[in-house]
């Protein structure tokens, strides 16, 4: 094969992937709103998605928070600004580290799980059976895992905050010698409300792509246990390369003027 | 005459492999049609394509008249309410207990109480045969066999107008499959169920069909009563419902 023809076939793959990624998501978005609501399910996949990835989740945050801290007054050693460590810790927990680090962590644990899941139910023809059986499976499967995880992304991400900033704070009170209001005063003085707020939405887009991989390389799953398994990293992968690229955009426009 | 299910000149192909190369076919209401034909000629293929979970590239379908092929299958809740279906592979919702899944159309599709739906579930897995203490289990506590069975209660608890089985005793011992056969059989004349059977089991054919059609190389090669197809003048049947290597029909395989 040529290589113009090689490019051409690569950018219309992209595109058809793309839109039908895209015809996905509409759908997935529009069974969200519409009736009937399995109220009994969102709180199952809350339950999943959420409270479960509490101590990955938490222990990510404490170490990263504990390191930062450290290498910051390390590095601000250096041209005296050492005590900067307090402010600098707390924001960069707060826009960028906590959102992306729990953002990873529940991908790694959750698109995996779900894409899994449905790919095993596509497969054994479970997702033919729900149809039959007259129950639309955007409804039933896709929307309660996209609702959850828009929703419980950013308490989760609200923990991994407050756990990240505690990692800092205890290496910088025991190791490094700050005094313990001091340190306090700082981290509180220097978070804005905007940084909380930016946090909390890129939580929210997180855990939307994170759903939204696992649900759609579950959902068209094909061939076997290794269409399953190929269906799994598919969907780690992207989400993955979602979160990191939609946090890049959101930080830009938040923070770029 | 007016047929219940009504397939004209349907084409499916996957990729460059065509499965349905013109099957025309038609059920009458109350009739229940036996499918036969060999591994891989398309029988499941055909059931899905009426359900809509496959879209034919070509032809039509009709239910009750009403043209469907083009319906996706999540648009088509009033036709799909019609349905029961018992899967080759059972399919079972492997997240549901085993009443669960039986009574999911009542609850979900049908919007019937819990403890009601159960009490219905209950009594659809006795009539496969299950224990009530069966019903608390999972799917894959149970057998292949079980599994089947769960599948041909989910697919009746609903008492549809039309219901499909595909391959229902495959699996099972020959006095299961027989209690499985008269199951079918009551379906058809106590609730005036319209059922197209998938089978490889002659009994069964000789058992449950009205009619009986033969599927070989994406045609339906022979049609026709219960009562002819021993004398069907097909060289293809015979080989078939005699189950010969020598025939017309050559499997194949690579001898060594
Ligand atoms: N989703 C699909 N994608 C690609 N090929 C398919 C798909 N479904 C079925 N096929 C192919 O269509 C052919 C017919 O399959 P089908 O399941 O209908 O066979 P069958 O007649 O039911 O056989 P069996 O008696 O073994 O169940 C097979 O060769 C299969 O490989
Ligand atoms: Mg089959």
């Amino acid at each position: 094969m040529n290589f113009l023809q090689y490019i051409g076939r690569f950018f219309i793959d992209l595109l058809a992937q793309i839109g039908r990624l895209s015809v996905f998501a509409k759908d997935a978005v529009v069974a969200i709103f519409s009736p009937p609501f399995y109220f009994r399910l969102l709180w199952q996949q809350m339950l999943h998605i959420g409270y479960f990835s509490l101590p990955v989740v938490g222990m990510t945050a404490l170490f990263t928070g504990a390191a930062l801290a450290q290498q910051i007054y390390v590095g601000g050693e250096r041209f005296n600004a050492e005590s900067t460590v307090a402010s600098v810790v707390v924001i960069a927990i707060v826009r960028e580290l906590g959102p992306v680090l729990a953002g990873l962590m529940v991908a790694g644990r959750v698109s995996s799980a779900m894409a899994a899941e449905l790919g095993t139910m596509r497969v054994t023809e479970q997702i033919d059976a729900l149809v039959t059986l007259n129950t639309d499976p955007f409804k039933y499967l896709i929307a309660p895992r996209l609702l959850a995880a828009v929703i419980v992304l950013p308490l989760l991400v609200l923990v991994a905050n407050i756990i990240g900033v505690l990692g800092g704070f205890i290496i910088g009170t025991q190791k490094l010698g700050f005094n313990v209001s001091v340190y306090l005063n700082n981290t509180v003085d220097f978070l804005e409300a905007a940084d909380v707020e930016s946090s909390l939405i890129k939580a929210a887009v997180f855990g939307f792509f994170v759903a939204l991989m696992g649900s759609y390389h579950g959902y068209h799953s094909s061939g076997g246990a290794e269409g399953v398994g190929k269906a799994t990293t598919n969907a780690v992968v992207s989400a993955f390369i979602l979160i990191l690229l939609s946090n890049l955009i959101i930080t830009v426009n938040m923070f770029g003027n | 005459m007016a047929y219940k299910i009504k397939l004209e000149n349907v084409h499916k192909a996957f990729g460059r492999k065509v499965v349905l190369d013109g099957v025309t076919l038609g059920v009458e209401k109350g009739e229940s049609l036996v499918v036969i034909g060999g591994s891989g000629t398309g029988k499941s293929v055909m059931l899905k394509s009426i359900l809509g979970l496959i879209t034919p590239d070509q032809g039509s379908i009709k239910i009750d008249d009403r043209e469907v092929t083009h319906l996706a299958a999540t648009k088509r809740k009033d036709i799909m309410s019609k349905f029961g279906m018992l899967f080759q592979g059972a399919a079972l919702f492997d997240s549901l207990s085993i009443w669960q899944n039986v009574a999911f159309g009542l609850i979900e599709s049908q919007g019937m109480k819990k403890t009601d739906a159960k009490e219905i579930a209950i009594e659809k897995l006795r009539r496969v045969g299950l224990t009530p203490d069966v019903a608390e289990l999972f799917p894959s506590e149970l057998s292949g066999g079980m599994q089947k069975r769960v599948g041909l209660a989910r697919a009746i608890a609903t008492d549809p107008e039309i219901i499909f089985f595909d391959e229902p005793t495959t699996g099972l011992d020959p006095i299961m499959a027989d209690v499985i056969n008269d199951l079918i059989v009551e379906c058809v004349k106590d609730l005036g169920a319209t059922t197209i059977t998938i089978t490889h089991d002659m009994s069964s054919v000789r058992k449950i069909a009205d009619k009986a059609a033969m599927l070989f190389k994406g045609k339906i090669i022979w049609h026709g009563p219960r009562s002819e197809i021993d004398h069907s003048n097909n060289d293809y049947v015979d080989q078939f419902i005699h189950g010969r290597a020598d025939g017309p029909i050559q499997m194949e395989v690579l001898k060594p």
